[in-house]
Order: structure tokens, then sequence, then C-alpha cells
């Protein structure tokens, strides 16, 4: 069955090869010594050490991570109520609505929710900066959170949360002792997630931002458009191992869990 | 010393109930769950709920709680509607059937759990923890995580937490289903003890009738969400009101028959072709012609070789079964007509003296006292 043919092994170098070749092309050009990006002249550290004192890309560098930092957080804050509420509410009218609307931006065309979003801001005329990404990113990010949390919650025992008011709890109290928790792990998946989608956001940041504000990939892009330079290659290079290690910790977090609530459903399963 | 007291605060007219169910009813969707239920359990009772799976106790302990609001009627706690109360505002303290044990606490942090919430001083609290550790003997355990204990060891746990309050009211969800008999045992009795240390009322569901009858002030037989009959242990065993209760509650004898014959509260009960009818006392009165079922438990027959000069029952057959309980041996004996009738003898002696065997021709007896005439 698991035989290893050649024919195996060649689709699977080629989808490897399809996935990664471009990003492995980018990170070993940011150790060129040469000024031409397409010219091998030997390993160097040279663009690293540009890259630190070039004020421009610290400072979108800068913008980029209280972008993230902050649009998570308040993301995880309130794309957790937000499921909670759903997933706990039981029927109320239109709980199908709402629930649905919740995943709606998930599949909305980027370049819709940025246009809508600086139609907003224009329209309440909040000033453009960091402020309306921030808010921006919250928003696209939240139904993401929201959907992870929300799986979690699915499979919560409800019994818990009783024993905990049965006990003297007030709901909050309940829900800060015992549920959160329990499915903080999801919680914590969660904000990962929305950190590495503001991270990587180009589009809407680009619809909302005003001259104030210019985040790294927009720097990048815009920097790009005049020519690639290996400053480019290395501060990408950079950012890939910022995301990847963030996608494989929230991976791993969430991993950790499943396999802890496994063991404890078996043990409640041997003990029947 | 005072002349001890019968504890039977529901015969007083005078005495005013914990807890009053009124009316009750609870639905899920247009399925009745617990139907229409008047009850009144007393301070200081140790209240049994027994019933088949499905039947609604679990349903009726919530409501008290406060997790399930009755869908008509009310209840009542020392005289006041209980309804608009949240459950962590409720004088309660319940054990859940699943445990719900809080999986990223310790043993201890679970025990420790509510008495935090009262913020009562931390010696005060630990000295808590220990003495419920000990009551269930989960010391050495005190920092495992749930996962890591046994089912019964769990369920020791969840019976430590709900205890560790000291609540007014305990509701217990099949607390010992999962302790072997020596261990549910002691914990009974420690059960008891904590009753009469503490006055806590205690209301326990339970599947195993003889922990009922041991730990009950009251037992409440239920079907599909009904209450069938409330009393005491021994007039429940003695005096079940239907053959379903009679049936619920240990080994019995029913046997279906029409009344022939009325004299005051003796009735005569033609049973069988070839049998002899059965005299029996009856508590109700019985019109002759209705069919009635006379129950009478295995212990209440006398086994014999010869026929039973003085008893007004009597009849006879052949040994059919037998199953040896150590302690005593029930007897299946199959009359001439097919019916089986099982009879009880305590073993005195041991292995000698087990009089008869299989195949052998014996007497069954019994008194007119000694079974129930029942019309259901
Ligand atoms: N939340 C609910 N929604 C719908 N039906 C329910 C709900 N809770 C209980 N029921 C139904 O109500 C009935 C009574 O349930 P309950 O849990 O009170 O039974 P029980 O007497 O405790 O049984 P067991 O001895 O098996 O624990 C069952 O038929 C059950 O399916
Ligand atoms: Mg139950």
């Amino acid at each position: 069955m698991r035989r290893f043919s050649w024919i195996n092994a060649t689709s699977l170098t080629l989808g490897f090869a399809f996935l990664y070749l471009p990003m492995l092309i980018l990170v070993v050009y940011s150790f060129n010594a040469s000024q031409l990006v397409t010219v091998w002249a030997g390993f160097s550290t040279r663009w690293y050490g540009e890259l630190i004192r070039n004020e421009a890309f610290l400072d979108a560098a800068w913008v980029t991570l209280k972008v993230a930092v902050v649009s998570s957080t308040i993301a995880t804050v309130l794309g957790t109520m937000a499921a909670y509420t759903l997933v706990r509410a039981g029927r109320f009218l239109g709980r199908t609505l709402f629930s649905g609307m919740i995943y709606a931006p998930l599949v909305m065309p980027e370049v819709i929710t940025g246009l809508s979003l600086l139609l907003l801001f224009i329209g309440i005329g909040l000033d453009r900066g960091i402020l309306t990404i921030v808010l921006a990113h919250t928003t696209f990010s939240m139904c993401y959170v929201s959907v992870v949390v929300s799986s979690r919650l699915d499979s919560f025992d409800r019994s818990l949360e009783e024993a905990a008011l049965d006990l003297g709890c007030t709901p909050f109290e309940a829900f800060r002792l015992v549920t959160l928790p329990i499915i903080a792990p999801a919680v914590i998946s969660g904000w990962l997630l929305a950190f590495t989608l503001s991270l990587d956001d180009l589009v809407i940041a680009s619809f909302v931002t005003g001259p104030s504000a210019t985040t790294l990939p927009m720097k990048i892009w815009s920097s790009v458009r005049l020519g690639v330079s290996p400053e480019i290659n290395a501060l990408s290079t950079i950012l890939i191992a910022i995301v990847t290690v963030g996608v494989i910790t929230a991976s791993l977090v969430s991993k950790r869990a499943i396999a802890a609530r496994q063991r404890d459903e078996r043990a409640a399963a041997a003990a029947a | 010393m005072s002349p001890q007291t019968v504890f039977a605060p529901w015969d007083d007219p005078h005495e005013k109930p914990l807890i009053q169910f009124r009316n009750v009813t609870k639905r899920f969707g247009d399925f009745t769950a617990v139907d229409n239920i008047e009850l009144d359990i007393f301070e200081r009772e140790f209240f049994a709920l027994l019933g088949p799976s499905g039947c609604g106790k679990t349903t009726l302990m919530r409501m008290l709680a406060g997790f399930e609001t009755p869908t008509e009627g009310t209840i009542l706690l020392d005289g006041k509607d209980i309804a608009p109360i949240p459950p962590n505002r409720r004088a309660t303290n319940m054990m859940f059937q699943s445990y719900a044990l809080f999986p990223h606490l310790t043993v201890r942090d679970n025990i420790a759990f509510g008495l935090k919430r009262e913020r009562r001083p931390k010696p005060e609290i630990d000295a808590r923890v220990d003495e419920m550790l000990r009551l269930v003997q989960l010391q050495k355990f005190a920092t495992r995580k749930p996962h890591q204990i046994s089912g019964g060891q769990r369920q020791r746990v969840a019976l430590a937490r709900c205890l560790a309050k000291a609540p007014k009211l305990l509701l217990l969800d099949e607390p010992l289903g999962a302790l072997d008999k020596k261990l549910r045992e002691e914990t009974q009795f420690e059960l008891m003890d904590i009753q009469e240390k503490t006055g806590t009322t205690f209301v326990i569901v339970t599947h195993d009738q003889e922990e009922a009858m041991t730990v009950a002030s009251r037992v409440a037989v239920m079907d599909h969400g009904k209450l069938v009959q409330v009393a005491t242990p021994d007039v429940i065993y003695e005096l079940p009101s239907s053959t379903y209760v009679a049936d619920f509650i240990g080994d019995v004898n029913i046997l279906e028959g029409r009344i022939t014959g009325q004299d005051d509260d003796r009735v005569e009960i033609a049973w069988a072709e070839d049998q002899p009818s059965i005299h029996a006392k009856a508590r109700v009165a019985l019109a002759p012609g209705s069919t009635a079922y006379f129950a009478i438990r295995p212990e209440k027959i006398a086994i014999s070789a010869t026929r039973p000069e003085t008893a007004p029952n009597a009849v006879t057959g052949k040994v059919l079964d037998i199953a040896y309980l150590g302690n005593i041996s029930t007897y299946h004996v199959e009359l001439p007509g097919g019916q089986v009738i099982k009879a009880q003898s305590t073993n005195t002696d041991r292995m000698a003296a087990r009089e008869f065997t299989w195949d052998d021709t014996v007497w069954l007896g019994w008194s007119d006292a000694a079974g129930v005439v029942l019309e259901r």
C-alpha cells in the first residue's frame, strides 16, 4: 500500500518545489554579497546590516508590529465574546443569520472589505493612520478568532460551568475561572492567527491608511516597484521566519490541547 | 435519657416543609420529563429518588439547583419561590451525575473551589479541604489532575467538592455508583453521619435499592416523570402501592387473579384453575369479580417437605432452580400448572443443611398477612 514509487517521489518533489522554490530563492539571495539581485557573488549578511540602518524600513516594521499586536488582541477579545455568545445563547431569533454574518467576512474579497472600511472612515471623518489600520485589521481578523474559538466551545462540557455556578461563582467568574482556562489553547491560537493575518495584510491596509502610517508589506510593495533590492530579500526572509514561527506555534498549541483532551476523554471512557 | 422520638415530620401537620414542589411540570419541547409533581421534603431528611433510567430524577434535581426552570408550577424553599434565585445564590450544592470536575485544577483545588468563592481565610480552607480529602480517602491524590485518577476516585472528588461547603441542601445524583461495595457502605455511613451532625437535608438519586433502604428517611419511586409512591423505606417494601413499585424494589412474586370473596378486610383471590384460592388481608376495599394482584416477597414464603398445618395458604410443586447467595438461598418452585413461585430461606448451617435439591417435591406456605393485595 505505502510503496514509495518514483511517481510518488516526483509528484511530491514537484509539488513542494512549486510551493517553496520561490521562497527558497528569495532566502538564498538575501545572503548574496552582490548589489545585483540576479548575480550570485558569495555569501554575506551585508544586506541585513543595511536593513537595520534603514530608518524607513524600521519605522514601517514598528508600525506593523504595533498594529498586529493591538488589533489581534482586540480581535481576540471581541471574537471570543462573539463565539461565546453565539454558542451559549441557544436558539434566539435570527441566530443562524448572526452566525452566518460572523463567517461572511472570511470569504469577502479583501478589496471590498478595504473599500467599505475606507468609505466608513471617510464618512465618519476619522483621520486615516495607525488607528484606522488597527480598526480595519480588528474587523477582519475577529471572525477568524471567533471561528477557532467557537469550534472549541462546541465540544465544551456545559456542566463544568454549571458546577462553577453551583459552587458560588457569578457567571463572569465561572467564565474566567473555568471556561477561559479550558479553552485557552483555542484563544491563543486564535490570537496567533489574527497576529499573522495582520502582519501579512497589504490590501486592506493600503485602502485605509493615510500618509502618516506605512506598514511593512506596503513599504516592500512600494520599494519593489522601483526595483528589487537585496535589502528587500533580507526583510522578506525575516518576515517569513516570523510567520513560520507563528504558524508552527499556533498548530503546536492546538495539537497539544487536542492531545490533552483526547487523553482526558480516554480516561473518562475507561472509567465509565 | 429522653425517650427517642421517631423522625417523621411528614406525619406532623404543623411541620413546615423545607422544599415544596407545587404542581411542577417540566417539558422539553413536547416531551414531558417531569409530570405535575406534588412533593414536600422536610429539613434533615435523607430523601431518595428511585426510578428507571430517563424517568426524570436528574431533571427534578436540576430544577432544585437552578439549572432548569419549571415549565409549570412552583418550587418553594423555606416557603419562598426559588424561581428568581440564580444557582450561585442558592444554599444548595449538587453533585453531578457526570461529576463535572474541573480538568485544569488538581483534586485539592477542585475541592477548595467553592470555599475560595466564599473568600474564607486560607488556613480555614486548607483545614476543610484536608478534612474532606480524609473523608473520601484521597489524601494521596491531592495534587493529581482529574484525568490522572480512576473513575471511582473521581466520583469521590465530586462528592468531596459538594460536601465541602456544608450547604443547607445537598443534591447527590448517583453519588456512590462507581464505588466498590465496601467503600460504598463506608461512604453511606459517613453521609448519614454528616447528616446527623450537621442537620443537612439530602436529596439523593440512586439506582441501588439497597442503598435507598439503608440511608433514606423516605423514598420516592418515579415512573415517566410521575411520582408513583412516596413513603418510608419499610412501607415501600412491605406495602407497595402498585405492582410497579413492588417489582421495582426487591424481589417479588406477583400473582394475578380475581376477587371471589370478601369478608371484612379479608379477601379470597382465585388465581389458577387447579390451585386453591389465596386468602389474604387487603387494605383497600375490592369489589368481588374485579382483577387483583397478590404480591408477596420470597422471604415471606416458608418452604417445607410436608404440608404446613397452620398456614392459611399452601401450594405444592417441584424445585426448578436454586440460587445460593451465601446467607440465603432462593428456591424457584414450579407448580403443576406451570407457574413459578420464588421462596427464600436463610442458610443457618454451613453447606450441609441444604434440605432440598432439584426436582424435590416441596410445600410452600404463607400467612394471610404475608403479602399485599393490589389493584394494579
Ligand atoms: N435538555 C434536555 N432536552 C431534552 N430532553 C431532555 C433534556 N434533559 C433531559 N431530557 C429528557 O428528560 C428525561 C428525563 O431525564 P433525566 O436526566 O431527568 O433522567 P434520569 O431519571 O436522571 O435518568 P438516569 O437514571 O438515566 O440518569 C429523559 O428522557 C431525557 O431524555
Ligand atoms: Mg440522571
